[in-house]
């Protein structure tokens, strides 16, 4: 088991033809990711990489396809997640970095009432190893297991999945929700998720600064979560007022700190490793 | 990305937001003419800064003669003006706005920005005009009035009157406040705002509805589209290293450590900076190289880096996803040749192609300080200068 993704998924790949589209799309194919084909209009009819292109999502969904990885880039990723929505794929993975905020303001009004799921944007997409990957992250240093990991940043989830990998165990399913300030699925969506998943029997949750949704997160856990979680809060030594690289990331109004958010952690029974190279020490110590 | 009060009421004129009559000036003599063209006998010189907190930094200076307008932007102009958020150095004025004057009958608080927690614009008014909202949403969040609006609908009649009534203004105030805000909604919306805050926003004693101050602040997503916007950044405002690195791509921001760090991912980067701490060490810069950058790019970000008087040793700390190593080390090795790199180099490489990344570095020649994960980098950096991690 795992959540949301797995060897049956079948994916679409929405801008196959762009350079980190087609770069991705045979790193997918090559983890053994069901890919069927993309999406780029106008260019419907040809092909790619021996995989179908076609105009439209309808047609990829009519092919069977239930998961989409958008690598549009940003002037018209908002337009695509939501043809992705109408057209009946169940799970959305947007990677593209830059999205307008008022762009998505509008994609999350518009998805609210339709039966989808989306994860990112400006995110590394979602895993389940050795079955599906669906995103950018390196499939190798994965390991088939029993920890969730979820995150708002791409390359310090691969640091948690390295250090897990290291202490002999593996991974369910990651996903990086995203490091925009207006993004799909939540940390409260996959501790959900993971929380109900079978095979899953501990979390690793990377934040950072910036809103408030880790200490919503961390209300959560106390509520509603019985697994061991692990967690970090990225950006402790980030100046107040600056963007730290993600749109999201920004400690604005004295609000949004690495102090608050790692509080909320505690309160909550999370086991906040203060050191980013500790979060595989800090679990194997829990467990 | 920030623009200057001038330019923002320029906008604010565009879109039919009342501001009042002024003129931008650079040196005292097109002070002193500018409130002659305005006519009037009372003025406000503003010192054209991007830092908030003006007005307690002495930067607002209210002026009955044109001699006195004189003065004032004499003395503004040239000077660094300290404010409660600026650092103890201040910033230096280069500009006043001179405004015309106005008969205040009250200050009220108004702001668009994107509520997170929503995920929708949303309005925030207050009676409390003049002080931080921050302050307000302490001391007295019951003061501050919120309507989320709905991106499809945009900003509803009955919303912008419910706030204008919660303002407790009456007759044709309300009437001008309504109108008021539904074109200051406009122009967030238009312009891909992620703020507009106006404080104070006053209401005149002939019942106007008018911005007496203009606070903007543009989603850097957005600015692909309003390449006019992108024109009013002022370079001067910026830190010029954050500026250098923003033409090649990279996201870099200086803060006062000792350690250079050069990282990809925004997240690892943070967390770079975090452990640096952790052991006792400062980190001198934040910097993203992001996952699509070549081997120029890691060389610019090198010389951004070095370009830093306070830093004393650089630490490369790359999980390789999209980026790769060996990208990474041609890099170090491009820019290790152009400039003479006489500090410590610390360098932790993992992920996609680190073999190759590994070996090409140590084929080099580079004097350098391999290490085994990033708590190890952390250490040996901090150890590096002196210290003792």
């Amino acid at each position: 088991m795992s959540i949301w993704l797995d060897s049956n998924s079948k994916i679409v790949v929405q801008g196959i033809t762009g350079k980190n589209g087609q770069f991705h799309t045979e790193q997918m194919l090559d983890y053994g990711t069901k890919v069927i084909g993309g999406v780029t209009p106008g260019k419907g009819g040809q092909e790619t990489q021996g995989l179908p292109i076609w105009n439209t999502l309808s047609e990829a969904t009519d092919a069977g396809a239930n998961v989409s990885c958008i690598f549009v880039p940003p002037p018209f990723a908002a337009d695509a997640i939501m043809e992705a929505a109408d057209s009946g794929i169940e799970l959305i993975v947007a990677i593209t970095e830059g999205i307008p905020a008022l762009d998505m303001v509008k994609v999350k009004k518009y998805i609210e009432n339709i039966d989808t799921r989306l994860i990112g944007p400006n995110c590394p997409g979602i895993i389940t190893p050795g079955k599906s990957k669906v995103g950018i992250m390196p499939g190798h240093i994965h390991r088939r297991g029993d920890v969730g990991i979820i995150s708002r940043s791409g390359t310090l989830t691969y640091e948690a999945v390295n250090q897990v990998t290291e202490i002999g165990l593996g991974q369910s399913t990651c996903i990086g929700i995203g490091g925009d300030p207006v993004n799909g699925t939540n940390f409260i969506d996959c501790l959900e998720a993971f929380e109900k998943d079978n095979n899953t029997k501990s979390i690793i949750m990377i934040g950072e600064i910036g809103g408030s949704a880790e200490e919503t997160a961390s209300e959560y856990v106390k509520e509603y979560v019985s697994k061991p979680v692990v967690g970090f809060i990225a950006g402790r030594t980030a100046p107040p007022g600056k963007r730290m690289g993600h749109a999201g990331a920004i400690i604005s109004g004295g609000k949004g700190t690495a102090k608050a958010k790692m509080n909320a952690m505690e309160r909550a029974g999370i086991h906040v490793s203060e050191n980013p190279s500790e979060l595989g020490k800090t679990l194997e110590e829990i467990l | 990305m920030n623009i200057h009060e001038y330019q923002a009421k320029g906008l604010f004129e565009q879109y039919d937001v009342k501001t009042l009559r002024g003129i931008i000036a650079s040196n005292s003599t097109e002070a002193a003419e500018a409130c002659k063209e305005l006519g009037g006998n009372i003025w406000v010189v503003k010192a054209q800064v991007h830092a908030g907190g003006r007005g307690k930094g002495g930067g607002i200076i209210l002026c009955r003669s044109p001699d006195e307008v004189y003065e004032a932007a004499d003395k503004l102009i040239g000077s660094r003006l300290i404010t409660p958020q600026t650092t103890a150095d201040g910033v230096e004025v280069r500009k006043i706005y001179v405004e015309e004057g106005c008969n205040i009958s009250r200050e009220l608080y108004l702001g668009i920005v994107l509520d997170r927690e929503r995920d929708l614009p949303v309005i925030m008014a207050s009676i409390e005009g003049g002080i931080e909202i921050e302050e307000v949403a302490n001391k007295n969040p019951e003061k501050i009035l919120k309507v989320h609006i709905d991106p499809i609908t945009g900003l509803g009649d009955w919303q912008a009157r419910k706030i204008a009534f919660g303002l407790g203004l009456q007759g044709n105030q309300i009437k001008h406040c309504v109108k008021f805000m539904k074109s200051l909604y406009k122009l967030f919306v238009n312009l891909d705002c992620s703020i507009v805050e106006i404080n104070p926003l006053v209401v005149s004693s002939d019942d106007e509805i008018i911005a007496l101050d203009a606070k903007i602040n543009f989603d850097s997503s957005g600015l692909f589209r309003h390449k006019e916007i992108e024109e009013l950044r002022d370079v001067y405002e910026e830190e010029p290293l954050e500026t250098r690195a923003d033409k090649v791509g990279l996201n870099y921001i200086k803060l006062n450590g000792e350690i250079g760090c050069m990282v990809n991912g925004a997240g690892l980067a943070m967390a770079t900076m975090d452990i640096i701490k952790l052991h006792g060490g400062e980190p001198a810069n934040f910097l993203d190289v992001g996952g699509g950058a070549d081997s120029k790019q890691v060389a610019e970000g090198f010389k951004v880096i070095l370009s830093d008087p306070e830093v004393k040793a650089i630490f490369v700390n790359i999980f390789g996803g999209i980026m790769r190593c060996d990208f990474i080390a041609e890099g170090i090795i491009t820019a290790a040749k152009e400039i003479n790199m006489s500090i410590p180099l610390i360098v932790r490489l993992a992920g996609t192609n680190v073999e190759l990344g590994k070996q090409m570095l140590s084929e080099s020649g580079l004097d350098l300080i391999s290490a085994d994960d990033m708590n190890d980098g952390a250490i040996k950096a901090i150890n590096s200068i002196g210290g003792n991690a």
